[in-house]
């Protein structure tokens, strides 16, 4: 049987046809180019991004409404994103593999094991401190290509690595200067969205740490550092998060 | 820009040309589900599965997708059907309360008006005689009225009872899960059966009205307040336009749940327009049946009478 419900017009849209047989069989849903994919028109996503914009805002628990934002205002940098790592040797093996980080696909307990520094063991210690997981992020659903579907995916399943690497905790100063340190390597107007509009939560102490340490710290390494999508994460649980913070070029935390 | 309209057809204008099956009658084991094709057992089994996910986000879907000109249709419901104290009705796909609530509200202050009339007459009673009009018509302030809300959806119902327990409402109002195909209630037993925007989410059409005449008393009332269709071709398209751009949107937005409000302006484009169905209610055996367009067909009230 079939739980999902999927927006289907069996017909297809040809309107030269008249009244066409109507297909017996679910197949194929028209134009919809993976599971999960909801096709959208320009006016939908237009109305999406402002719903979900403004929905963000009000309600910082709705995290499906800033994924939303994210697909839907991503349409430039997003290809932006695809073509960087297509350019670079790691990143196109990424687009290749589609590696996915998801508890099933993680052996937790090998990386607990790691030595105390190292990637592995780090990110593992972040999600236990953090108590979060991996397996909450949304799978896209407005992303109009199958690609650019799978490379906001990588980057939401990445976030996490990056709170890591930048030694940035899940509250919400730690998300906002993740949020400027994305803004800068991705350029996703979300991220931007998120640096800009985040700190309004934040008392006036958080904020003046934000302002004079922690911002201009996550810009210059956002800025420095080479694109974090081209990483392949999931090849280098045994190194040092020191020696990738260099490799990448990220500034040590302050 | 031209393949963009076509593209976007589906999306702006599914109505067009759009195959209508079987409108509520399974000729044959195929019927639709919105613009899907499915299986009786599968409709009924999704509908379940939507009214299940919107069930606690329902009222605010309705007020946000309506702008509140739902509660006006429901109030115009209550009005046409304009119960006297002692009427006995049943809401099916009553869910959450909102037609039985306003029964409530209606006939308590038709009562209301009764009492005051009737004192009004009596010019020589004396304090002890008031006070006992008083404490015997206060126990009955809703004059022995009922209200039975039946729904197929127990997710529904627990809203509704939490609702009327959150305003108030507990006299006069008995909650029954049941499928409006298949009525737990006997025979003529009903003064007025409602159904407000359910009907379209039924199965079998035919098989809820045939029901509906059975639990009525001869004389009582058949009121179905239901999406229904928009003549006018310029109000149609930005209706259409309306309803296919900005619902599911809303329905992302406010609900998390694009997919059932997809459903819903789809199932409103493959619902039997006025005429239809109010042959399909002339079947069941009703007389004197009527409809009401409000605001042009975006909605309708037909009513029938069981003789």
């Amino acid at each position: 049987g079939r739980a999902r419900l999927s927006h289907s017009d069996p017909r297809g849209w040809d309107e030269r046809g008249g009244e066409e047989e109507e297909e017996v069989e679910e197949e194929e849903v028209w134009h919809q180019l993976y599971p999960g994919h909801i096709p959208t028109s320009p006016l939908q996503k237009a109305l999406l991004a402002a719903g979900s914009a403004v929905m963000s805002l009000y309600d910082p628990y709705r995290h499906d409404m800033v994924a939303v934002l994210g697909e839907t205002t991503g349409c430039l940098a997003l290809p932006n994103l695809r073509d960087k790592m297509k350019h670079h040797p790691e990143g196109y093996r990424i687009l290749q593999e589609r590696p996915r980080i998801r508890l099933s696909t993680l052996d937790m307990s090998r990386l607990r094991g790691l030595p105390d520094g190292s990637l592995g063991r780090e990110y593992v210690r972040f999600l236990e401190v953090n108590k979060v997981s991996p397996d909450t992020r949304m799978p896209p659903k407005f992303v109009d290509d199958e690609e650019l579907a799978y490379v906001i995916q990588r980057y939401r399943e990445v976030h996490d690595l990056m709170h890591t690497l930048l030694g940035m905790p899940t509250n919400m100063l730690g998300e906002v200067v993740v949020k400027w340190f994305e803004a800068v390597q991705t350029g996703l107007p979300m991220c931007v969205l998120g640096a800009a509009f985040g700190p309004v939560r934040l008392s006036a102490r958080k904020l003046q740490v934000l302002a004079t340490e922690l911002v201009p710290w996550a810009i210059r390494s956002g800025l420095n550092a080479s694109c974090v999508l081209n990483v392949y994460y999931e090849q280098r649980w045994e190194q040092p998060v020191e020696s990738l913070r260099d490799e990448i070029g990220i500034f040590p935390p302050p | 820009a031209a393949l963009w309209l076509c593209r976007a057809r589906p999306l702006l204008c599914p109505g067009r040309g759009v195959p209508r099956p079987l409108r509520g009658l399974a000729a044959g084991p195929e019927m639709h589900f919105g613009f899907q094709s499915v299986t009786e057992e599968e409709r009924r089994e999704k509908i379940y599965q939507v009214f299940e996910s919107v069930a606690k986000k329902y009222d605010v879907m309705n007020n946000s997708m309506t702008l509140g000109i739902h509660r006006v249709w429901k109030d115009i419901l209550v009005h046409k059907m304009n119960p006297s104290p002692g009427t006995l009705l049943l809401d099916v796909a009553g869910g959450t309360g909102d037609i039985a609530f306003r029964f409530i509200n209606y006939v308590r202050s038709v009562r209301e008006r009764q009492l005051q009339r009737k004192l009004k007459h009596h010019q020589d009673l004396s304090w002890q005689e008031i006070f006992e009009n008083y404490q015997e018509d206060k126990s009955n302030s809703l004059g022995d009225s009922q209200v039975v809300v039946c729904d197929i959806n127990r997710e529904m119902l627990k809203v509704g009872k939490q609702k009327a327990q959150h305003l108030g409402y507990s006299e006069g109002l008995s909650w029954v899960l049941g499928n409006a195909e298949e009525l737990p209630f006997d025979d003529d037993k009903f003064d007025v059966y409602t159904i407000a925007f359910g009907i379209r989410n039924v199965t079998r059409i035919d098989l809820a009205l045939q029901e509906a005449y059975r639990v009525l008393k001869p004389g009582g009332r058949f009121l179905c307040l239901e999406f229904s269709h928009v003549s006018n071709p310029l109000l149609s398209r930005l209706y259409d336009l309306y309803s296919f751009q900005v619902i599911p949107v809303l329905g992302e937005v406010i609900a998390g749940d694009w997919k059932s409000y997809q459903y819903l302006v789809e199932s409103i484009r493959q619902f039997p327009p006025q005429e239809e169905l109010k042959a399909m209610i002339e079947d069941a055996g009703f007389f004197k049946v009527d409809y009401e367009n409000l605001n042009f067909g975006i909605v309708a009230i037909h009513s029938g009478f069981k003789l």
